[in-house]
């Protein structure tokens, strides 16, 4: 790498509490039932992919994110702003589990008139930003990253983006601007699932060399293995201790991580389940490891 | 006339030294003509008033800060103001994300770009939640001769259709600089065009008052009614004049908010005259003509209309007199219409 780039940490310094680890790991589990009844309730959803974050989602919110769950909106709050609107699955996972959305609530996923919507709304609660249309959460979180700074409330933001959303090019406008302004309070979180709408990532339009591209713009670049907490917690550390950049970590993730049928199924964007599945799958994640 | 500073030429008579030459310019700063009483970047300096008693005001624009006036801010609050490079999804999303976390955003580019380029932006980002972005934009309709790519005459329609949203197109310096201020104040997402470098008093600032949402009657008459916006209302009141002195009472009717639309004020006036004509600096698909032609239909009247704006169809490069002229939206090009569709009424 070129020497103008910060240090790329490598391997698993400072290693995190056994404690810590396995409280996360519970925690996603938790995640991981609630997207899987969410799913079930509803006859379908995207549970290859809130399965797969659930990891990534929990270490944001049982980890790193500082927010006071009673009081959402507080302008010191650290955003997580989530581009991929349709990964609302495991966003509405995680926000129940931190009690933003009643537990109950759940069960209204997808249904006509729920806030619970298919693809996230800025209008729920805790939703920073309205998803979906990919290549927006980088712009937005590079202009919350000024206000930061600009208004010395020195929050961070997090943006969570997908492999295939790098083919926008808007993410790339934001990637450049984010260096430019020496944005640190700034991390970006890629989910590599290898999974797009009409197929792999690698070939429908491939976005490697991933994390030659993000070095390429001036971030600080770390690549994780999205589905381990140890990992994750200990890249999120090492980001805080970055300056003058903002930071990247590229998490390869499993689609339908937590439930062993799912993980081996032939991929897809939209992963079918069938309607007798859902009670196998929830026993399956209860008894894999925590 | 300073450095830097060029000749546009009087619009719509082609009597200028510039028309005589017939050549586009290239990289033009102003919109105004020599003789007339004209202000220097009004948006500029109506943003830096505004800005000195709110510390939430922040100045963006992607390349085109010298080419907006929003040079003016920059140079007043450097701290306040990002440049974002030739990137308007980008700027739009950054301005949106300053918004979201308490600031005041005003994004500068041209309005092809603003609306072209950063539709879903501006849709999503912004008018969606409500953010409080002002995206201001230069270059409406035939202001430049750079061709389809820098002409907007499609900027009104794209935004008219984008819930959430305020649109304004204001006439002159005076009209820009109450704009800012009423904009500023207003909570919520705005798209407003402008005209930009030395710009023409056309309104005098003691007399006349903007108010966001409201259409101004500048002359009453009983025979035919223009209605317009923009830069085409200085043109209505001078195709009034001359039309009065052939025996036609004009009222002209300006509409800087093209949404939301004063129809209250468009339908009484229709009412009245039964018989309009719509002046827009923008294609005749989509704009003011449409919106103010479906407020009328709407309300049950039967009322002779017809447009003065750009045909459905692209503008080549060219001096901008010689393009408005050819292109329908000179003062002749009214008279003549208001005169058309008076013989048409029925």
């Amino acid at each position: 790498m070129d020497g103008t780039n910060p240090v790329i940490a490598s391997g698993v310094q400072n290693r995190p509490s056994l404690e810590l680890i396995s409280r996360l790991r519970l925690k996603a589990k938790h995640v991981r039932r609630n997207v899987l009844l969410m799913a079930k309730n509803k006859g379908d959803g995207y549970v290859g992919q809130g399965l797969g974050a659930a990891d990534i989602l929990t270490a944001m919110y049982f980890y790193e994110l500082h927010l006071d769950p009673a009081c959402l909106a507080s302008p010191e709050r650290d955003r997580f702003l989530l581009s991929t609107g349709h990964y609302s699955i495991v966003l509405f996972a995680a926000l129940a589990e931190l009690g933003v959305i009643p537990r109950d609530e759940l069960s209204s996923y997808g249904a006509d008139g729920s806030r619970l919507e298919m693809s996230a709304c800025e209008t729920t609660p805790g939703v920073e930003i309205t998803g979906g249309s990919l290549g927006h959460g980088l712009s937005q979180a590079v202009g919350m990253a000024l206000g930061s700074r600009l208004s010395r409330r020195n929050f961070r933001v997090f943006n969570f983006l997908s492999d295939g959303e790098l083919q926008e090019g808007a993410t790339w406008e934001a990637a450049m601007a984010a260096a430019n302004f020496k944005l640190d309070n700034l991390i970006a979180l890629v989910d590599m699932n290898n999974m797009q709408a009409d197929g792999k990532v690698s070939e429908v339009m491939k976005v490697e060399p991933v994390a030659e591209k993000w070095k390429a713009f001036g971030w600080h670049v770390q690549a994780v293995d999205g589905n381990s907490m140890e990992e994750l917690v200990h890249a999120l550390h090492t980001a805080r201790l970055v300056l003058d950049h903002p930071k990247v970590v590229v998490c390869t993730t499993l689609m339908g991580k937590g439930v062993r049928f799912l993980e081996t199924r032939p991929k897809a964007h939209f992963v079918r389940v069938e309607a007798h599945e859902w009670d196998l799958a929830l026993s399956e994640l209860e008894k894999s490891a925590p | 006339m300073g450095p830097g500073i060029e000749r546009i030429g009087e619009i719509g008579t082609m009597s200028s030294t510039e028309a005589e030459r017939g050549f586009t310019k290239a990289m033009s700063f102003s919109d105004a003509v020599d003789e007339a009483e004209t202000v220097e970047k009004p948006f500029g300096q109506a943003l830096v008033e505004v800005a000195q008693s709110r510390a939430d005001i922040v100045g963006l624009t992607a390349d085109l800060a010298k080419y907006t006036d929003i040079d003016v801010f920059a140079r007043n609050f450097p701290d306040r103001f990002f440049q974002l490079g030739m990137a308007e999804q980008n700027l739009v999303g950054v301005a949106a994300g300053l918004a979201r976390v308490g600031f005041t955003p005003f994004a500068t580019t041209y309005c092809v770009f603003a609306t072209r380029r950063a539709y879903d932006f501006i849709a999503i980002d912004l008018a969606v939640g409500r953010a409080n972005v002002k995206v201001i934009a230069g270059l409406p309709g035939l202001t430049t001769g750079y061709g389809a790519t820098h002409q907007g005459i499609d900027d009104l329609a794209l935004m008219r259709t984008v819930p959430n949203l305020v649109v304004v197109d204001p006439c002159d310096a005076t009209e820009i600089n109450q704009a800012v201020h009423a904009i500023a104040a207003y909570q919520g997402p705005v798209y407003m065009r402008i005209l930009r470098g030395r710009v023409k008093r056309v309104f005098d600032p003691q007399g006349y008052t903007f108010e966001l949402g409201k259409a101004n009657l500048l002359r009453s008459g009983k025979d035919v009614a223009l209605i317009s916006t923009g830069l085409m209302t200085e043109r209505a009141l001078q195709a009034a004049d001359l039309l009065q002195t052939g025996g036609i009472e004009v009222a002209v009717l300006h509409v800087p908010t093209l949404k939301p639309l004063d129809e209250e004020a468009i339908v009484h006036l229709a009412r009245e005259t039964r018989t309009v004509l719509t002046l827009e600096n923008h294609s005749i698909v989509g704009g003011l003509g449409s919106a103010v032609a479906e407020a009328i239909c709407m309300a049950g009247l039967t009322v002779t209309i017809s447009k003065v704006g750009i045909r459905d169809h692209f503008v080549e490069c060219g001096s901008v007199p010689h393009l408005n002229e050819k292109y329908g939206l000179s003062v002749p090009h009214i008279v003549r219409g208001a005169k058309d569709v008076l013989s048409r009424r029925s």
